[in-house]
């Protein structure tokens, strides 16, 4: 058994406008290092809402949360800005690049907030998660001037520029037609295979979630099925 | 903190929306430049005003007043002692304008450590005789170095020379408006009467033009001799003692005690021309209330652009959080941009308030009033680009502070779910 990266424990949550509803019923499971794992269910089960707890951009909830055996839930602001930067990495179901910035750019933003590296070793990282995703000849385009299915994966590229400890997905292949979503499934895959790198997908697209490794079904605010 | 980055971030958000940065950076430059123009321009004037009549006002002034005598006899009586007595129709007694010992009290304010410099004067009454008509006005006997030094005399000379005052004998300047109105030109003789009823003649050496034309209409100036002589009065009478102070402030103090230590009449500079110091004060309130209102609304622009910013980049703040950035940080990228726009308006706008004033400093400026300018006074103090460079950055940063806080309060979640 690998390491658990991701542990949720008794998640509840609650919707207070207009009136209070109960969205998440005591979720609880993990996710160990590796893992490929897709989230369904049906529109409204509250899957998205458990991905934003999970990547803790959501505080509201009751329950615990550990990320990479770490204890997130009641942390501070800038903790869990932290924890999203170096831990987490992002892709949604609309790509968000700054439009400001070239695509080698937007790649580089959350390895320069890291700080970690120097911004020339940042740089050469981007660049090298580019090449890996084919799209390197992209790198000095405005992030307006690409198609979208170039777009999301230059989102990937930016998902993995400060090697996370897992990459968490919202429907990433929503907005795609059939042959650029299967080529993000592709690349999805390939990082499982290839680089053990521990997905969290929740998506809508049955054929998707038939090739990951592990399915979550919810129901309800439920996991039916795991 | 990773303040490269920061800056980095801010500076594409505020390039990609260049026009709209521009014209919020050109409306901190317009105001400060011209609160710039405003200031240098309104205080050039109010030091040209003021000079008008403050250099040429002695700090202190010794004088003796006809004045009822205050030892009334009814008081000395004893079987009135006990009273409070109304004497109405009081004359004055038979005190002259003469200032006393004024010798002494010459040699005792030269003494004095405070005093910068002192001009005796006595002043006469006339009549210019011009054919039949008399025309009335004042002879004021100077000693011409004192008055040059202290009270820049020769700069209101307009005409002549004023140390001829002292070498040719019997000479007068005129005033000009007095002069056309006598018909004489420099070199030509003027008859006077005096208030005793003597005639002398006096050689015309120049005009001077203090600015005031009821001034210049009756005064003239002759040496302290000359008028020495028209009064029929020995070498030491003396009318008027102008002292100027090394520090003006002390002008109130330093009249009262030599009015006591003298005996004499004592006006300090600020009682005799307390309005121009209100006038002065007034007219830098109006300029300063101007520039800071031109900020403020230049704020308000700001205020404006930024919320636009905010509401066009949410979907860029919200990835910026999701991706790692706490809100501290989109807080300090939009004041970044915020103080920027500040910095470099504010900057440009002080060049051009530069400029601007200096422009204005060479317009001409004739007027007969005011004949040693011929442009427009402008003051190029230095405190005004320092009041206009910080206030540039201070109301830039107000402006930048609530759009920023509300940037920096976005909720991340809600704009990726609500797509």
């Amino acid at each position: 058994m690998n390491a658990i990266i991701l542990e949720a424990k008794h998640i509840n949550k609650r919707f207070h406008d207009p009136i209070t509803v109960p969205v998440l019923k005591d979720i609880s499971f993990a996710v160990a290092k590796g893992e490929f794992v897709s989230v369904v269910g049906k529109s409204g089960c509250g899957k998205s809402t458990l991905l934003y707890i999970l990547s803790t951009m959501d505080t509201d909830y009751e329950g615990e949360l550990l990320i990479d055996g770490e204890v997130v839930t009641n942390q501070k602001a800038v903790k869990l800005a932290r924890i999203r930067n170096e831990k987490i990495g992002f892709v949604f179901q609309f790509h968000y690049l700054l439009n400001e910035f070239t695509v080698l750019k937007n790649v580089m933003l959350p390895g320069l907030k890291l700080n970690k590296f120097s911004e020339k070793e940042v740089e050469q990282r981007a660049f090298e998660r580019l090449k890996m995703l084919d799209i390197e000849l992209l790198a000095n385009k405005k992030a307006n001037q690409i198609s979208g299915g170039e777009k999301q994966r230059v989102a990937i590229a930016r998902a993995l520029i400060n090697d996370p400890q897992i990459i968490m997905g919202d429907e990433p292949t929503g907005n795609l037609d059939k042959k650029n979503g299967q080529l993000v499934f592709d690349i999805f895959k390939k990082l499982s295979e290839e680089f053990n790198q521990t997905l969290f997908i929740v998506t809508h697209d049955p054929s998707f979630a038939e090739g990951t490794q592990r399915i979550i079904e919810m129901e309800d605010g439920r996991i039916i099925k795991q | 903190m990773n303040y490269k980055l920061i800056i980095d971030i801010a500076k594409s958000l505020l390039l990609a929306r260049w026009k709209q940065t521009l014209v919020a950076a050109i409306g901190v430059t317009f105001s400060i430049t011209m609160f710039i123009t405003l200031l240098s321009f309104m205080t050039g004037l109010n030091k040209l005003l003021d000079g008008l009549i403050l250099n040429r006002t002695p700090h202190v002034r010794l004088y003796n007043e006809a004045k009822p005598n205050k030892n009334q006899p009814v008081n000395a009586s004893a079987a009135y002692k006990n009273y409070y007595n109304f004497i109405s129709s009081i004359k004055a007694d038979n005190s002259r304008q003469e200032i006393y010992n004024s010798a002494a009290i010459l040699h005792t304010i030269q003494q004095d450590d405070r005093v910068l410099g002192f001009a005796p004067r006595l002043n006469a009454q006339v009549f210019f005789n011009e054919g039949t008509i008399d025309v009335t006005g004042m002879i004021t006997g100077i000693d011409v170095q004192a008055e040059a030094a202290l009270f820049h005399f020769n700069e209101y000379i307009v005409a002549g020379n004023a140390t001829d005052l002292k070498n040719v004998a019997s000479s007068i300047i005129l005033g000009k408006s007095l002069a056309e109105k006598l018909l004489v030109n420099i070199g030509d003789v003027v008859q006077v009467t005096t208030a005793k009823g003597e005639r002398f003649s006096l050689k015309v050496v120049g005009y001077f033009q203090s600015g005031i034309r009821d001034f210049d209409k009756t005064q003239s100036y002759a040496s302290i001799a000359t008028a020495q002589k028209l009064e029929g009065q020995p070498g030491t009478y003396i009318t008027d003692i102008q002292v100027k102070l090394k520090d003006i402030a002390i002008a109130p103090s330093v009249a009262k005690e030599y009015s006591q230590l003298f005996g004499v009449e004592a006006e300090d500079i600020q009682t005799a021309n307390s309005q121009f110091e209100t006038g002065t004060f007034i007219r830098n309130l109006i300029s300063y209330a101007v520039g800071i209102v031109l900020l403020i609304v230049a704020g308000f622009g700001i205020y404006n652009i930024l919320n636009m910013m905010i509401y066009e980049k949410m979907d860029s703040i919200a990835i910026l959080k999701a991706t790692g950035f706490s809100g501290s940080d989109v807080n300090r990228i939009f004041l970044m941009i915020a103080l920027s726009i500040g910095f470099v308006g504010g900057m440009t706008g002080l060049f051009f308030g530069f400029i601007l004033s200096s422009i204005i400093d060479h317009i001409p400026f004739n007027t007969t009033a005011l004949p040693t300018v011929k442009t427009y006074p402008v003051n190029y103090n230095p405190v005004f680009y320092f009041i206009g460079s910080s206030f540039s950055l201070i109301t830039t940063y107000f402006a930048g502070f609530f759009p920023a806080r509300k940037a920096s309060k976005v909720d991340p979640v809600i704009i990726i779910r609500g797509k």
